[in-house]
């Protein structure tokens, strides 16, 4: 129907909600209606509610609750890091991160760029100004 | 991971040594409780019902917190309790998937609570198991019995991710689309 991103086996989320917010997790297997068992390369399998959970595009093929090892191996071969940092998705957040960890010298750098790019595009602008002008 | 309200404890007593009885009989139970002091107190609660002997005439030789030795593995857990409703004492048996048993038991008093109005004094718990998945009674749990299991989030409300982040009022009406 209209349901792209399903919970499944398999399926990638980002955690939402709590203290692992900002995590890429995999769904391992489904406890019940409300939760997932949920693992990830760098932290113990645990269970989380689908309400601090967001689902992703991105899925694996896994079977149900592999062991830590298979978990890695199938997650280097679909080259999930790979995936979400071209995401547009997971290339935002990146970039949310790198401005909230800027220093006061990077932002006056900042400044200075974005000065020099507005110079530029409005030079671009006067040129094409005059032509239709002309 | 979540704090369990409920932990399990084995609680091994026995009445006193009198002239009469050198070695009185030792007794084991496996309760669940939110600490042990009321532990130990279920404990005499349970006995005085099974034998003649009273926390002043009996002493509890070990109070051990059992825990759970895989909580990475989901279980399907039955639960055989005893409640008390407001007409009379009946029997149920519950089924929750969970990965602890003490999560289990946790769900079964909200579930009684919620569904039955049963507080938790009035429950007494008769036994669980760990159900394997063929044995499962409960149509609710053996749905998840699905090795491809597969189902979307239909009502997805998006939160902000702290507390300090929530806000009275919001411009526009959010997306509750997957």
């Amino acid at each position: 129907m209209g349901f792209k991103r399903y919970v499944e086996i398999g399926r990638v989320a980002l955690i939402n909600y709590g203290k692992e917010y900002g995590k890429l997790v995999v769904i391992v297997d489904v406890v019940d209606q409300n939760r997932a068992l949920v693992d990830s390369p760098d932290m113990v399998r645990s269970q989380i509610n689908f309400k601090r959970l967001t689902l992703t595009d991105i899925k694996i093929e896994i079977n149900r609750v592999p062991k830590k090892k298979t978990l890695i191996e199938a997650m280097e071969k679909a080259d999930v890091k790979g995936k979400w940092e071209n995401s547009s998705w997971g290339r935002k957040l990146i970039v949310k991160e790198r401005r909230a960890a800027l220093t006061d010298f990077d932002r006056f750098k900042l400044m200075l760029a974005k000065i020099k790019r507005g110079g530029l595009v409005r030079q671009e602008l006067a040129k094409l100004k005059k032509e239709t002008a002309a | 991971m979540v704090a369990y309200r409920y932990h399990q404890y084995q609680v091994v007593g026995r009445a006193l040594p009198t002239e009469s009885d050198d070695h009185p009989k030792i007794y084991r139970m496996k309760l669940w409780n939110t600490n042990e002091v009321r532990a130990k107190s279920k404990f005499w609660y349970f006995l005085r019902k099974l034998k003649k002997v009273k926390k002043s005439n009996g002493q509890i030789l070990a109070i051990n917190e059992i825990f759970e030795k895989n909580p990475t593995k989901i279980n399907n857990y039955g639960i055989w309790l005893r409640y008390q409703s407001r007409t009379g004492y009946h029997n149920m048996y519950k089924e929750f998937r969970d990965t602890t048993l003490n999560g289990a038991v946790e769900q079964m008093y909200s579930e009684m609570a919620s569904r039955h109005r049963v507080r938790s004094p009035c429950i007494q718990i008769i036994k669980t198991a760990t159900i394997p998945a063929k044995l499962c009674k409960r149509e609710s749990t053996k749905q998840f019995h699905n090795s491809k299991i597969k189902f979307p989030l239909v009502f997805k409300k998006v939160r902000p991710p702290t507390r300090k982040l929530k806000t009275t009022y919001k411009a526009s009406r959010p997306n509750l689309f997957v």
